[in-house]
Parts: structure tokens; C-alpha cells; sequence
């Protein structure tokens, strides 16, 4: 049986669309995931030469061991909002003839495996390790990260058992903030009291076992609790959302192009992914912050460039880019319907330029950097809504994948093609080049000039270039629906 | 109405639609059927210019679907569910395909009344979204919505396929009802033999995307359908 649910979770892993993408992509991914866990390995093992170096006269272990019970407390407060019980997978298996207490352990049992419990692990084996080459008690170090890994599993279930209960968050936000309170004020020294606990385990492993108790208590309780709960209209159901209407009438001033806009407007805010490109957005605008505060980039302004460029473009860039895709699961429809192309594109392109304009609004406190931080601001600002809102929909005649609107946002490159990373050329590479060189040799404020007058340019030039786009899109229809209409 | 003039469809070698010629005059009911990949679905999306023909064209009102948009204005389709927007819901699907089909709000809101009965109370008011709706229900929002904006030309694929018992015999109503006066041409796709038999006065039975039957509906037709496929 066992071996059975082994090899389903092999197939579901590889034949999972991650995998049916492009080489370039699955390069790019197999990067960032090696970048991911070279910097949580370096910070392992650096960690203790770092603490070594900056508190000398500490033990690295017991600072560690007096932060572990934040870490926790954090921990599960992250879990809370992120990690879901992976009941679903079990649906096609419950008319089987399988036992429902073995699938619920293969449940359970999956998600003691999840990436929430094997990220934490990238920092604690390598501190372990090299705990025990700096002459540490290799008992102590070994007995400290079993009862680790026991706290992660822990977690892990505690979290499964107060999902349901938003009693249970509070609790643990209180908690939290009360124990950091505590020890602000210096009425308790919490992290003292956990180090303990820790520096216990790490002198006696044998205290350890305790933590093999609670996970086998948590866990139980788990199984019970779920057993009960393997049915369709309980925990293997798929949520409804009700449904929340907002009056989008004042979009009817807009005439032709009100129906779409209506529609883009409930895309963007009742699907996942969608909704994470529309508030990531705004994270951008804070993009400046890294760079404008640092004084190494005060000398290099094209780097300056590139993070305003940024601060105002979130939405553009990462909604743009997706254009049609975003509409792809109901293209055919649209494709039958009778209205002009222009008006579908108009609308796109609209709520591009709204949303940066309202972005470049938003960004005005960055006066607080002088002038020429917000000059650059303003030029990066035209350009945007000048030259890339009617770049990216050029470039969206190019998109061919289909992304199922009711994944998640975090991390999902459906969608992703060549189209995106060629796209980046144009849109940041150029004008960053363009401010660099006239900056550079003509000086005064000629780089700001010439990046926003390409960006007036293209806005003069919309009617000329939206017909072009248009065109584009007409003739790339069959290919699109078709492309629109496999499985992504 | 429509003249289908030698459609082929190929994909690669394997050729999936090779129609001679069908000739539907305005305000017939035509029915199409055939086993799994007989080329149903492939016919009304070449028709609706989704899918372009290998060879042929297809003309709808004296419009060669291929080379003008115009017919769209008078053609209301339901293929399937992808022709939903999943994330609206029934009342703003209806209010957006209204506003390309130029009705206003009361219009619609006019237009579905009619279909109270056909609605069963399942689809107006819901607070759910349509991609949340069962089947059968994602199924009555669709076929409602082709018929919106006086179409002359409604296609239809599988419109019995998911509904219940009562919502078929309504639906077969709503189509007797529109071809009543001669005015509106509907062509539907479907499984079974019975309904299609009923409702349409031509029936065309495809084979491996060839037409093998052309039938004028008569008491006879059911026996020579059920017999034809009882193989």
C-alpha cells in the first residue's frame, strides 16, 4: 500500500506542470532554488562564526536557544496563514477499497514532508554540524537538533488542529506579543526561560523523548480529529467563496470600454493570483527604499534609475506581462462574442495607466530624498504609462500560455514563457541605458529628459501604435485560442 | 441561412472533418450527432471561427465567417463551460455579454424573466459564482446567454448533457419555441437521440468527421437513428 502512495506523489511531483515548462524556465527555477538554499546553507553554517565574531563573549548555542522559542511562536503564526492540510489529493482514493484510517495517516504523513518543515532544516543541520566540529558534546548537539526536528513536527500538527479555530491564532498573537512585551519591559526574561529549555536538552538529550510525546499526542489527536472528518462535505470539500459584489457603476462613464474594465476589475479581485499581482504592487512602491538609502548607489544613478523605474511600474510589469493569458480560460467565448478587439485591449491598457498614475501618487513622500530622487521618480513614472503599458500589450500577442486563474499566486510561473524574459529588455534595459549615456555624457538633466520623453512620444503616438497591437492580436487569434485551450 | 462548402480539418495526417456540403435554410432546427470524435464540436467551432478549416468555407447570413466579423452580432453560441467567466457571477455574466450584445440593464433584466421557470430558481440571486454552480447549472447560464440580444443563428453543443429531467423538457420547449415562427436557425449538437429527434426537423449524423445521414425528422427517424448506432 505503502509503495502504491509513493508512487503517486513520484508522478504527482513530475507530471506537475512545473515541469512541463520550457528549458529556460526550468534553468531559471533551478537557480533560484540553488540560490535559496546556498543562502540558507551559508547562513547555517556561517551563522555560528557570525554570532562567534559579533557577541564574543557568548555561546552561539545558548543565543540561538534563547531565540528558538520567537522562532516557534512565529513559526506558527506563519503556518497559520500559509500551510493547508493536503486533503484533496485523497478524494479520488476514498471510493477505493483502502482503509480510511491508512489514508489518513498517508495524509498526515505527507504533510510532515512539506516544504514548511524541511526550509527550517537547511539553517538548523548545518548550525548542528558544525557545533560538533567546533568540539561541542556530539550527543548534546545531536539529541539538541532531534528535539528541533520533534518542535517542526510539532508545529506542524499543532497547526492542523487550530486551522479551523481563529480563537487559536489569537491566542498565539497574544501570546506572542505578550512575551515580547514581558521582555521589552524587563518584567521577564523570556528568552532567557527558553534558552534553558534548550540548554537543557543540549546537556541532557535525553530530554528529547519529551518532545517524541508531544508529537506523538499532537499527531493523535490529528488522526482522530480527521477520521472523522473524511467525508465530502467536511475537510474534502472544495471551499465556496461567497460571493462579494461592489457597485462598479461609476466604470459606466467610460462607455464602450465600461464592460471590460467592469470585468478586469472582478478578475483582478476575486482570483488568487491576481490579487497577489494587484497588492504586490504595491510592495514596489517601496522597492526605492533599498536603493535610495544607500549611499554606494548615490554614485552609480542609473542604478537609481532602474529602482524608479520600479516604484511606479509594479502593476504594469507584472499584470502587463500576462495579457491575454489572464483571460485564457474564457477566450473562445470572447472570441465569439461581437465588439472590437480595440476595446478589449483598450480596457487593459486604461487600468494600467490608472493604476500607475495612482502608484506615482502614492510615491510623492519619496521627496523626502530631494528633488532628483523625485524627478527620477516622475520621469520612470511617464515612461511606464507612456512607452510600457503599450509595450506590454504589444507583447502580450506573443503570450501562448494559459493560466488557470484558481491557483495561488506565490511562486506560480503559469504563464511563463520566453515572451517574459525578452520582454525586460525594452521595458527596463533601455531606458536605464538611455538615462545612463546621456547622463553620462551630456549631463545636467538630460537623463531625465530623454526617459520621459519616450514615454510622452509613445503617448502621442498611442493611436498608431494601439492599430499596430490590434492587428497583432487579430492575426495571433487561431494560435492563441488553441494555445488557450490545453491544460496548463 | 448557413452553407457549409467542402469543410476538411486536418491535424497532421489524421483528418478529423470532411464535409461536403450542408445547405440550412433560415429558421430550420438542425441537429448533429455522431459518436465520440465524429467532428461535432470541431464543425461549430470552425463555424464560429475558432478553429480555422483545412479547406472550404463556411457561410452564415451571405458572410464568410473567416473573412468578416459581422455575422457575430447575430450569432449566439454555447460550446462549453469555457465559455463562462467563472469569477462573475450569474447576474454580472448576463449584464456583461448584454453590454456586447448592446442591451441595457433593463433589458436584461426583461430578457431573463422569460426564463424564470427554465432558471428553476437556481441561477439569479445565487451570491455564488459561476465557476462555484454545478454543472448543470454552469449549463443554463450558458445556453441563456447565447439567446441573449435577438440572435437569428444559436448553436448550441451537448445542451442536454448535465441538465435534469424537468430543465430538458423546458429546454425542448425554449427550442420548438424559437424555430416556431421561422425566423431563427438553431443548430444543436447531442447525445441522445431521443431529444434531438423532437426537437429538430433535420438531423445530420456524422462518422469520423464524414457525413453519413442526412435526415428530414420523421416517426421513422428515432428507429433508423437508434438502429444506425446499435452496432
Amino acid at each position: 500500500m505503502i509503495s502504491h502512495f509513493l508512487k503517486l506523489e513520484w508522478k504527482q511531483f513530475f507530471r506537475s506542470s512545473h515541469w512541463q515548462k520550457g528549458i529556460a524556465i526550468k534553468i531559471v527555477m533551478a537557480f533560484l532554488a540553488l540560490y535559496f538554499i546556498v543562502v540558507f546553507l551559508a547562513i547555517g553554517v556561517g551563522g555560528y562564526f557570525i554570532l562567534k565574531k559579533q557577541f564574543p563573549e557568548q555561546d552561539p548555542l545558548q543565543m540561538v536557544n534563547s531565540y528558538l522559542l520567537y522562532a516557534l511562536l512565529g513559526d506558527l503564526i506563519f503556518r497559520y496563514l500559509m500551510q493547508k492540510l493536503p486533503v484533496m489529493n485523497i478524494k479520488p482514493l476514498l471510493i477505493l477499497p483502502i482503509k480510511k484510517s491508512k489514508l489518513v495517516h498517508y495524509v498526515l504523513a505527507k504533510s510532515s514532508i512539506s516544504f514548511f518543515n524541511i526550509l527550517g532544516l537547511f539553517f538548523y543541520i548545518p548550525f548542528a554540524v558544525v557545533l560538533m566540529i567546533e568540539g561541542y558534546a556530539i550527543s548534546g548537539a545531536l539529541g539538541w537538533l532531534f528535539a528541533i526536528i520533534l518542535m517542526i513536527q510539532s508545529a506542524n500538527f499543532l497547526n492542523f488542529l487550530i486551522n479551523k479555530n481563529t480563537i487559536a491564532l489569537g491566542v498565539i498573537s497574544v501570546v506572542l506579543a505578550s512575551l515580547i512585551g514581558l521582555q521589552n519591559f524587563g518584567i521577564y526574561d523570556v528568552t532567557a526561560l527558553g534558552g534553558e529549555v534548550f540548554d537543557a536538552i543540549y546537556t541532557n538529550p535525553i530530554y528529547s523523548l519529551i518532545g517524541v510525546v508531544v508529537l506523538a499526542v499532537l499527531y493523535n489527536l490529528n488522526f482522530k480529529q480527521l477520521k472523522n472528518l473524511v467525508y465530502l462535505d467536511e475537510a474534502v470539500s472544495q471551499k465556496v467563496v461567497a460571493v462579494k459584489s461592489a457597485d462598479l457603476s461609476f466604470a459606466n462613464k467610460l462607455g464602450d470600454v465600461a464592460p471590460f474594465i467592469k470585468n478586469d476589475i472582478r478578475l483582478i479581485w476575486r482570483n488568487k493570483r491576481t490579487k497577489t499581482v494587484f497588492l504586490m504592487s504595491f510592495l514596489f512602491l517601496f522597492y526605492g527604499l533599498i536603493f535610495f538609502t544607500q549611499e554606494t548607489y548615490k554614485e552609480i544613478p542609473a542604478m537609481l534609475m532602474f529602482a524608479s523605474l520600479f516604484v511606479t511600474g509594479g502593476f504594469a510589469l507584472n499584470y502587463g506581462q500576462f495579457i491575454p493569458a489572464w483571460d485564457s480560460a474564457h477566450y473562445k467565448m470572447l472570441m465569439s462574442q461581437s465588439f472590437k478587439y480595440r476595446k478589449f485591449l483598450e480596457s487593459k491598457w486604461i487600468l494600467m495607466v490608472v493604476m500607475t498614475s495612482f502608484l506615482y501618487v502614492l510615491s510623492f513622500p519619496y521627496l523626502y530624498f530631494g528633488v532628483d530622487i523625485f524627478l527620477m521618480i516622475t520621469a520612470g513614472a511617464i515612461f511606464n504609462i507612456g512607452f510600457n503599458s503599450l509595450f506590454l500589450l504589444f507583447a502580450g500577442s506573443f503570450n501562448r500560455k494559459k493560466i488557470d486563474l484558481n491557483k495561488s499566486g506565490f511562486g506560480n510561473t503559469q504563464g511563463t514563457s520566453a515572451t517574459q524574459f525578452l520582454i525586460i529588455l525594452p521595458l527596463m534595459v533601455l531606458p536605464i541605458l538611455l538615462f545612463w549615456l546621456f547622463n553620462e555624457l551630456v549631463g545636467a538633466n538630460s537623463g531625465y529628459i530623454v526617459v520621459a520623453a519616450i514615454g510622452v512620444i509613445s503617448l502621442l503616438c498611442k493611436k498608431y501604435a494601439m492599430n499596430f497591437i490590434e492587428k497583432k492580436y487579430i492575426e495571433n487569434k487561431y494560435v492563441m485560442i488553441n494555445a488557450f485551450g490545453k491544460e496548463a | 441561412m448557413i452553407t457549409i462548402d467542402t469543410i476538411s480539418k486536418k491535424y497532421g495526417k489524421t483528418e478529423v472533418l470532411n464535409v461536403e456540403n450542408i445547405e440550412i435554410p433560415k429558421g430550420q432546427s438542425f441537429g448533429l450527432v455522431g459518436n465520440n470524435g465524429a467532428g461535432k464540436t470541431t464543425l461549430f467551432n470552425i463555424l464560429l471561427d475558432l478553429i480555422r478549416p483545412t479547406t472550404g468555407l463556411i457561410t452564415n447570413n451571405n458572410i464568410v465567417v473567416s473573412q468578416s466579423e459581422d455575422w457575430k452580432n447575430f450569432t449566439g453560441s454555447f460550446i462549453d463551460e469555457s465559455f463562462l467567466i467563472g469569477y462573475l457571477t450569474a447576474e454580472e455574466y448576463f449584464e456583461f455579454i448584454g453590454d456586447l450584445r448592446g442591451m441595457n440593464k433593463v433589458d436584461v433584466q426583461k430578457f431573463l424573466g422569460q426564463f424564470s421557470d427554465f432558471f428553476n430558481g437556481e441561477i439569479i440571486g445565487k451570491k455564488k459564482y459561476l465557476r462555484d454552480l454545478s454543472k448543470g447549472n454552469q449549463k443554463k447560464a450558458g445556453i441563456v446567454a447565447a439567446m441573449m440580444g435577438s440572435p437569428k443563428v444559436i448553436i448550441l453543443d451537448e445542451p442536454f448533457a448535465n441538465l435534469d429531467p424537468t430543465t430538458q423538457i423546458r429546454l425542448k420547449t425554449i427550442i420548438k419555441k424559437l424555430t416556431e415562427n421561422k425566423e431563427i436557425t438553431v443548430l444543436i449538437s447531442s447525445h441522445d437521440l431521443t431529444h434531438i429527434t423532437e426537437v429538430c426537423e433535420r438531423i445530420v449524423v456524422l462518422d469520423k468527421g464524414v457525413l453519413v445521414k442526412d435526415l428530414k425528422t420523421s416517426t421513422a427517424t428515432l428507429k433508423e437513428l437508434e438502429s444506425y448506432f446499435s452496432v
